[in-house]
């Protein structure tokens, strides 16, 4: 696959592995954002490659797993009503609510169905005019324009019958939480590259500023990946704290402005719940007030529906980077991507999942 | 994976494959159970992780007897000094007709291939319609003539049938169930509990055909690729690589599930270890292409021409070069070994030089979202 094995190589990703062993004098601690990272390292054993050159810390960019439980809760009840069919990606499926997942409301008789695209809800909404369609639009600033763009063609196409669950989270006010815990022992942080592809690298600067902490924006595959540590590793031993983009081929400064410019048509700054983490001001997006036609949380009045959290899972921990998924005790035991206590067992993106899935040989449980 | 949701109680392991020791934590409870065994999932069809345990939980309690406990892809049972072995399996396969084959084609392969596993010549088979109301005739017309067609090239014949008709609704045009018989080979026993440590693992040729061609004709998912479905008879291939080495201790086609879930199956009944090594695992280009855009492991998604081959490791190169030498086997590759390491876990030696495992699937393979 042109474009794709350049950055699988194994004698370019042994090499640069190399020069990160050679360069680091000390472990550094480096988180990377995005869940679709922490899944490639994992898969690729990055971390066995590197040796005790770097600390990988994992970050809470799984935007299945952060989805708060209330949400969850709220596409089930909307889920088990007859006159309702809820689309969603297909891991958000798997998630555990309060009581059951969508898989379980769907065998109950749900109509449930999962949708690669938001603009596949709107064609399903139009075609279906008894029905009304919901979509659980669940993720960061990647899939908010997507999601941006299926309102706007609802509302041109005069659909009454369509609507967003929406569960937008933001990264940046994350990044910002992390950074001013005093617990907090992360060094130098991988941007996450397709949210940077939406919204530019302008943010992330201003972190790097008033945080004095190397950021480097990076992308999916192990060369990537790679590539971006040995730019924060370099940064750390020189004593620099700079926005490095790693990931040209698809990064642009400003991000991409048309994507911006639908989501800012639609959509307004929130303060969000983080599953396993708590509230975050001004961390998530919610539908603009003209919007209102479009939001199922005002058509089938679900604000109401509210889930406390139990406090025994330690994800907060996991997604903060305080604590690796194998230092729960839980870890592959009680917790398994079956049977998950908590949000980061649940999506192959979560932490937790990524380590069961590809390191458990590793550990001696 | 879910081209084919059906539950095949002779293909599933007796367990996950991973067994994990339950140890007690002090002040650690579930915080968000699921209800257990409430309802059947799709999930439960997928051939990974829980359809273990529905077999566990529900079939092999109610109906466990000495043969059904063996698990094989066949039954193997004794009858006047021959040994006849004995497969079911029904198909649902949505669309009815995809690149490569059909349901009906599928319906053959499918049962005739799990004989094949067993060592066995398919010589007969069983076919039973659930047909829908308002099913187009020449459909049907359509499957049947395929399903002949592929029993008479695969040298079985079709001998008894039945026919129900549901109500508009209740099935998805058409569903098919089939049963075959086949006579073992004489002096050859083959099991998944057989691998032993410093065997070899072979599969037959190209991984994850048939489960993207299907997927490229869903609804809601179309895309256009040249890839068909590898549907297709295994026996003489079978034949092929048993005439020329005694020293196959277990043969597999890994359909639902793709050969991670073949391979666990195998390592978890015979208590080893296996491992793969990420170069020489087969998968074509276009496939490789569309399960990057899909967001699946070709891992994990099913064939139904192929087979995996347990073999001594002095038999190795024989049993390569014996299917090689077959059309269905031309791009047949030793994939890894047996271990004695880390036993009832399958794991990948990448191309990194680091290690990762290869899990059973949980449930179906879902897309991921970014």
């Amino acid at each position: 696959m042109k474009y794709m094995d350049e950055y699988r190589d194994a004698k370019i990703a042994r090499g640069i592995a190399a020069e990160i062993r050679r360069r680091s004098t000390r472990p550094w601690v480096l988180m990377e954002i995005c869940g679709g990272q922490t899944h490639t390292l994992m898969r690729y054993g990055i971390d066995e490659l590197l040796g005790k050159s770097v600390e990988l810390v994992h970050g809470p960019g799984c935007p299945v797993c952060v989805t708060p439980l209330e949400m969850i809760d709220r596409a089930n009840a909307l889920a088990r009503r007859p006159d309702v069919t809820l689309l969603s990606y297909g891991d958000m499926l798997r998630v555990p609510g309060s009581e059951m997942d969508l898989f379980h409301v769907k065998a109950e008789g749900g109509d449930v169905r999962i949708v690669y695209s938001p603009t596949d809800a709107v064609e399903l909404a139009r075609n279906n005019p008894d029905r009304h369609v919901v979509f659980f639009a669940i993720g960061f600033e990647t899939t908010a324009p997507a999601h941006a763009m299926a309102v706007l063609q609802a509302e041109r196409l005069g659909l009454k019958n369509f609507s967003l669950l929406v569960s937008h989270v933001l990264v940046p006010p994350a990044i910002r939480m992390l950074l001013q815990s005093s617990r907090n022992r992360v060094q130098g942080f991988i941007a996450p590259g397709h949210v940077c592809t939406i919204v530019g690298v302008g943010e992330y600067e201003e972190l790097a500023r008033e945080f004095h902490v190397p950021i480097v924006v990076g992308g999916f595959e192990p060369v990537d990946l790679l590539e971006a540590i040995r730019l924060l590793v370099v940064q750390l031993e020189e004593g620099r704290t700079e926005v490095e983009n790693s990931y040209s081929r698809t990064v642009l400064y400003g991000g991409n402005r048309a994507a911006q410019d639908a989501v800012e048509r639609v959509f307004e700054v929130t303060d969000r719940k983080w599953r396993g983490v708590g509230e975050i001001g001004s961390s998530g997006l919610r539908l603009q007030e003209k919007y209102a036609a479009f939001d199922a949380e005002r058509l089938f009045g679900l604000q109401d529906v509210r889930a406390e959290e139990p406090s025994e899972c330690i994800s907060a921990e996991v997604l903060l980077g305080h604590k690796k998924p194998t230092d729960c005790p839980a870890f592959g035991t009680r917790c398994t991507p079956e049977k998950p206590l908590g949000a980061p067992m649940v999506s192959t993106e979560g932490a937790c999942a990524a380590y069961h899935q590809y390191r458990r040989h590793l550990v001696t449980l | 994976m879910q081209p084919i949701t059906n539950i095949d109680a002779t293909s599933l392991p007796s367990e996950g494959a991973i067994k994990i020791e339950i140890k007690e934590s002090a002040g650690f409870s579930c915080p968000v159970p699921l209800p257990a065994g409430g309802r059947v999932l799709l999930g439960h069809g997928s051939g990974g992780k829980l359809s273990a345990e529905l077999l566990n939980d529900v079939f092999l309690p109610a109906l466990g007897n000495p043969v059904l406990d063996r698990l094989e892809d066949q039954a193997v049972v004794s009858l006047n000094g021959m040994r006849l072995a004995m497969s079911t399996d029904s198909f649902v396969v949505k669309p009815l007709f995809f690149k490569g084959g059909d349901i009906g084609s599928l319906a053959v392969h499918g049962t005739i291939n799990d004989l094949a596993m067993g060592a066995a010549k398919p010589l007969w088979m069983s076919v039973a319609f659930i047909l829908e109301e308002g099913l187009e005739m020449e459909v049907l017309r359509r499957v049947v003539a395929s399903m002949q067609d592929a029993a008479e090239t695969a040298g079985v014949q079709i001998v008894t049938g039945d026919t129900k008709v549901v109500e508009k609704g209740s099935a998805d045009g058409m569903y098919i169930n089939t049963t075959g018989v086949g006579l073992v080979r004489e002096g050859i026993c083959l099991s998944a509990s057989q691998a032993k440590v410093g065997d070899a693992i072979i599969v037959s040729g190209m991984l994850g055909d048939h489960g993207i061609a299907i997927l490229a004709e869903r609804e809601g998912l179309k895309f256009e690729t040249e890839v068909r479905s590898d549907s297709a008879a295994l026996y003489e291939l079978v034949k092929t690589l048993l005439d020329a080495t005694h020293e196959v201790r277990c043969l597999r086609d890994p359909t639902r599930g793709g050969l991670s879930s073949t391979l666990n199956e195998i390592a978890g009944s015979s208590q080893v270890g296996m491992e793969l090594d990420e170069a020489t695992i087969p998968v074509r280009e276009q496939v490789r292409g569309a399960c990057e855009m899909l967001g699946l492991d070709p891992m994990y998604v099913a064939n139904e021409g192929k087979l995996v081959a347990i073999v001594s490791a002095v038999a190795a190169e024989p049993a390569l070069a014996a299917l090689r030498s077959h059309p269905l086997g031309a791009e047949a590759r030793i994939i890894g070994r047996v271990t004695k390491e880390h036993p009832r876990m399958v794991v990948m030696r990448t191309t990194f030089g680091t290690t990762r495992i290869v899990d059973m699937l949980a449930g179906d393979q879902l897309p991921r979202i970014c």
